[in-house]
């Protein structure tokens, strides 16, 4: 692999056809932290947390009718032998967010002129991951990344995190808004009255945010730890969702997809969470301990580790990892910092390993390198990446993708890439010339191979697909 | 036989000597015309599609290949056709079929990207038109046979103009074609990630999207499609069907026979299909250049230059001939050494059929589809003039 390619496609997102030459690489990617622009253009016009809850608040609520009036309405192929519960799904308002902000996710991506901390911000939905096949995710998944994770990429880590777990995406992801202290005040007087269950603690968001957020898994942290923090969490949750005894609760302002904190359900009392004691009150007690776990030794270690797994590969250096847990101890989880360590370590610019394009990376990588649009205007964005096996906030796990070249590099998958990129050039065809496209996309990666490939090509078309699916291209 | 360039223009494919025709008005409105262009994507040998078996240099040249066409319908004394194109020969029977033989457009380099460009754009070189000649000759008819529509993803060149033009593809996401599953295959070969996980999924991919693919049933299913898009009252009146996997540089023999298997099966499923309305129906089919006359050491041929393009349909003005003004094969007569010298231009051929098809005005139609040609060869005065050959 090649200095300017490295440049462009592991650290950013592929050359633009539009894109000047980069001189220096080391200083264009530096550049572009100052440069980030957390809101932009692309992602406007987006719906916001109170259309979003509405919409579900309706889809649920609903579902009766909807079914009714599914049944009225002619179906489309893809419909036909469908289940109906996904089928309704498919026709809802929270769907339609989900495919609006996936569409505007990757138009951010191909217009960005700031590629690098675009990247970040994929990298780091991706950490934080809320996965749509949860129904109460699927319409918040996009307001999610924009909201808490864009903003807080290029500032501590604790704010990201602090940002990521007080979401509504993640409350509900991770059965957050469902829990509740088990000697609440709201609890016992349920208990008091002796109907039903009393409601209980839900441990998902504290375990997960000990495994998979900060920590890491089997870093030292106990179930009584996972308990404590648990207990901690609880009385926040979100507005405008639920039906359950826990509404009647809910401040009068709030609005529909507003995260709150109800101290009724809030589990009185000091935790004690990894040996240290907390004292503080309602929301503060959860607070206090995400900002001890966000600068953590463990955190500091298992960030750096998939840091740089994602800029060397699967199995990340030691001393780039040793450097980059190093640089987040000594400036308390500054995320600049990190990527200005990343970008002046010697590791991510080295020849080998190479890492292989996730779909998603791919498919952006090709929509950048084109001037003509390759998708057709009513488009299903969401529906591309489905069919390439890595559909857009759906990891169906709070783990996310996982990032190794394992996990892409598969057989039908490549098929998959070769026949998108077929199709892509089928339209494109001879509106971009893959002879001058070339030299441009794969820059010092360009192979005497591949560019011959490309001149011999039996139609413009048919160039354009060897670029898409050579062998440079589909690495990063 | 083959005609001399005289009774080729008699026959109303060329257009020098438009005044001696019979004066053509502008296309009759309410006939039923319709027009399919079949482009041939990849650089068709026209020498192994129709071959001049009768020419003495040929089975020197072409070697072990010679007998590439052996079994095929003698057309006449020089010519015979490739024996995967038995529908075809069938049509030339019946004055049904034409060839025209060692013809080119303009163009004279040897890239795809850029005789492509020329074959259906229509310009003087590469890139000189953003709009196509089919897409201009829409402004020459009537309303009623202007709708236009592409079995392709996305209005291909030779159909871009100020017509409305619609496309058709099918839905599912297409295959990757035989022929760019080659080439990555060659790509890939020193990869130790790619090589194997691209062979095993080309051993898992049934190679379906070619017309040659499935023993030519894919080429009959297109021109089937094409033909329900044609046939209806309101359905389309000119058509555009691409074709690809024609660029045959090694195993030329098996693949070549495929590929014309599957085109002569488009053919014949578009005639069987358009009934009584294949008496009013033109098709042409043309390749962006043709390729060398020798063959080389992979067992194909290489990019070269003139070819064969094909009229068929049931109202042609001289269906049942091989129209060449033959320029020979003799290392002499190629063009620089190596091709087969283009004698005519693709452009008049397409020009004349047409013309005579709507029964236009041969002169009209010639400086709507190729103004760049008509107007460079106007000044020499007679069009023929610029491609005949020195006696």
């Amino acid at each position: 692999m090649a200095t300017l390619y490295l440049a462009a496609n592991r650290f950013g997102l592929g050359r633009r056809f539009d894109d000047p030459a980069i001189d220096d690489p080391k200083d264009w990617l530096t550049r572009q932290i100052g440069d980030y622009d957390p809101a932009p253009p692309a992602l406007a016009g987006l719906a916001g947390r109170e259309a979003i809850a509405t919409a579900y608040a309706e889809y649920r609520d609903e579902r009766q009718a909807m079914r009714r009036e599914a049944a009225a309405m002619p179906m489309t192929e893809e419909e036909k032998g469908m289940d109906p519960e996904l089928r309704r799904l498919l026709r809802s308002a929270i769907r339609r967010h989900y495919v609006d902000a996936s569409a505007a996710r990757l138009s951010a991506a191909v217009a960005t002129s700031t590629p690098f901390p675009e990247r970040l911000v994929h990298f780091w939905a991706n950490h934080f991951a809320v996965s749509a096949d949860k129904q109460t995710v699927v319409g918040f998944a996009g307001h999610y990344e924009n909201d808490a994770i864009r903003p807080h990429i290029m500032g501590k880590f604790s704010d990201l995190l602090m940002g990521a777990v007080h979401h509504p995406a993640m409350l509900l992801y991770l059965d957050q808004a469902q829990s509740f202290g088990p000697a609440s005040p709201f609890a016992t007087r349920v208990r008091n009255r002796g109907k039903g269950k009393a409601p209980g603690l839900n441990e998902n968001l504290a375990r997960e945010i000990l495994e998979l957020h900060t920590l890491g898994v089997r870093t030292g942290y106990t179930q009584t730890d996972v308990t404590a923090f648990a207990k901690a969490l609880t009385g926040l949750t979100v507005a405008g969702l639920g039906r359950g005894a826990g509404q009647r609760l809910m401040p009068a302002d709030a609005r529909p997809g507003e995260t709150v904190f109800i101290g009724p359900l809030h589990e009185p009392g000091a935790q004690t969470i990894l040996g240290k004691r907390y004292d503080d009150a309602g929301a503060r007690q959860a607070e206090a301990v995400l900002r001890d776990l966000a600068v953590h030794p463990a955190t500091a270690k298992h960030i750096a580790a998939k840091l740089a797994r994602h800029f060397t590969g699967d199995v990340p250096p030691a001393a780039l990892v040793d450097r980059l847990s190093a640089d987040f101890l000594k400036t308390g989880g500054d995320l600049p910092s990190l990527y200005r360590t990343l970008i002046a370590s010697p590791e991510p610019w080295a020849a080998t390993p190479v890492m292989f394009k996730s779909p998603w990376d791919w498919t952006v990588s090709m929509l950048r390198a084109l001037k003509v649009p390759a998708f057709g205007e009513r488009q299903n964005i969401a529906a591309i990446f489905t069919q390439l096996g890595q559909p857009v906030w759906r990891p169906g796990s709070p783990a996310g993708y996982d990032d190794k070249v394992a996990t892409w590099a598969g057989s039908a998958a490549l098929m998959q890439r070769v026949e998108l990129a077929s199709r892509i050039a089928g339209r494109i065809g001879d509106r971009a010339d893959a002879r001058q496209l070339a030299p441009l996309v794969l820059a010092d990666a360009l192979t005497p191979e591949t560019r011959q490939a490309i001149a011999r090509a039996d139609s413009p078309g048919q160039g354009i697909a060897i670029l898409f699916a050579s062998p440079a291209f589909l690495r990063r | 036989m083959i005609l001399s360039r005289r009774s080729i223009i008699l026959s109303g494919i060329t257009v020098a000597t438009a005044g001696a025709l019979p004066h053509f008005a502008y296309a009759a409105a309410g006939t039923p015309k319709r027009l399919v262009f079949i482009i041939q994507r990849g650089a068709a040998d026209g020498l192994a599609t129709v071959a001049p078996t009768g020419d003495p240099a040929f089975a020197a040249a072409r070697r072990a290949m010679a007998d590439e066409t052996m079994g095929g319908a003698k057309l006449d004394a020089m010519f015979t056709l490739h024996p995967a194109m038995a529908a075809t020969a069938g049509l030339y029977t019946g004055k049904q079929a034409h060839f025209a033989h060692a013809v080119a457009t303009a163009y004279r380099d040897r890239s795809h990207f850029d005789g492509q460009n020329m074959l259906e754009g229509g310009g003087a070189r590469p890139y000189g038109r953003d709009t196509g000649w089919v897409g201009r000759l829409l402004t020459l008819l009537p309303a009623a046979e202007r709708d236009a529509i592409a079995i392709a993803p996305a209005v291909p060149l030779a159909l871009r103009g100020t017509v409305q033009v619609g496309t058709y593809a099918p839905s599912r996401l297409p295959q990757a074609d035989a022929d760019l599953i080659a080439r990555l295959t060659a790509l890939y070969q020193d990869d130790p990630l790619l090589h194997p996980l691209w062979d095993s999924a080309v051993k898992t991919q049934e190679l379906a999207s070619d017309i040659g693919g499935n023993n030519g049933r894919n080429g009959a299913d297109l021109g089937k499609l094409a033909a329900s898009l044609m046939l209806p009252e309101d359905g389309a009146r000119v058509m555009m069907v691409e074709t690809g996997g024609w660029d045959t540089h090694s195993g030329q023999r098996g693949r070549l026979a495929a590929q014309l298997r599957g085109l002569d099966q488009l053919v014949g499923a578009l005639q069987t299909g358009l009934g009584s309305a294949w008496n009013d129906t033109l098709i042409i089919v043309a390749t962006e250049f043709g390729r060398t006359v020798e063959v080389n050491g992979t067992g194909g041929t290489d990019h070269g230059t003139a070819s064969t393009a094909m009229l068929l349909g049931g109202g042609l003005a001289a269906g049942g001939k091989v129209s060449a003004d033959w320029p020979g094969l003799g290392a002499a007569a190629r063009y620089e050494g190596r091709d087969l010298k283009p004698t005519r231009s693709l452009e008049s051929v397409i020009a004349g059929a047409v013309a005579h098809h709507y029964a236009l005005d041969p002169k009209r139609v010639m400086t709507t589809l190729y103004p760049d040609a008509y107007s460079r060869i106007a000044h020499v005065g007679a069009w023929s003039l610029a491609f005949s050959r020195p006696r």
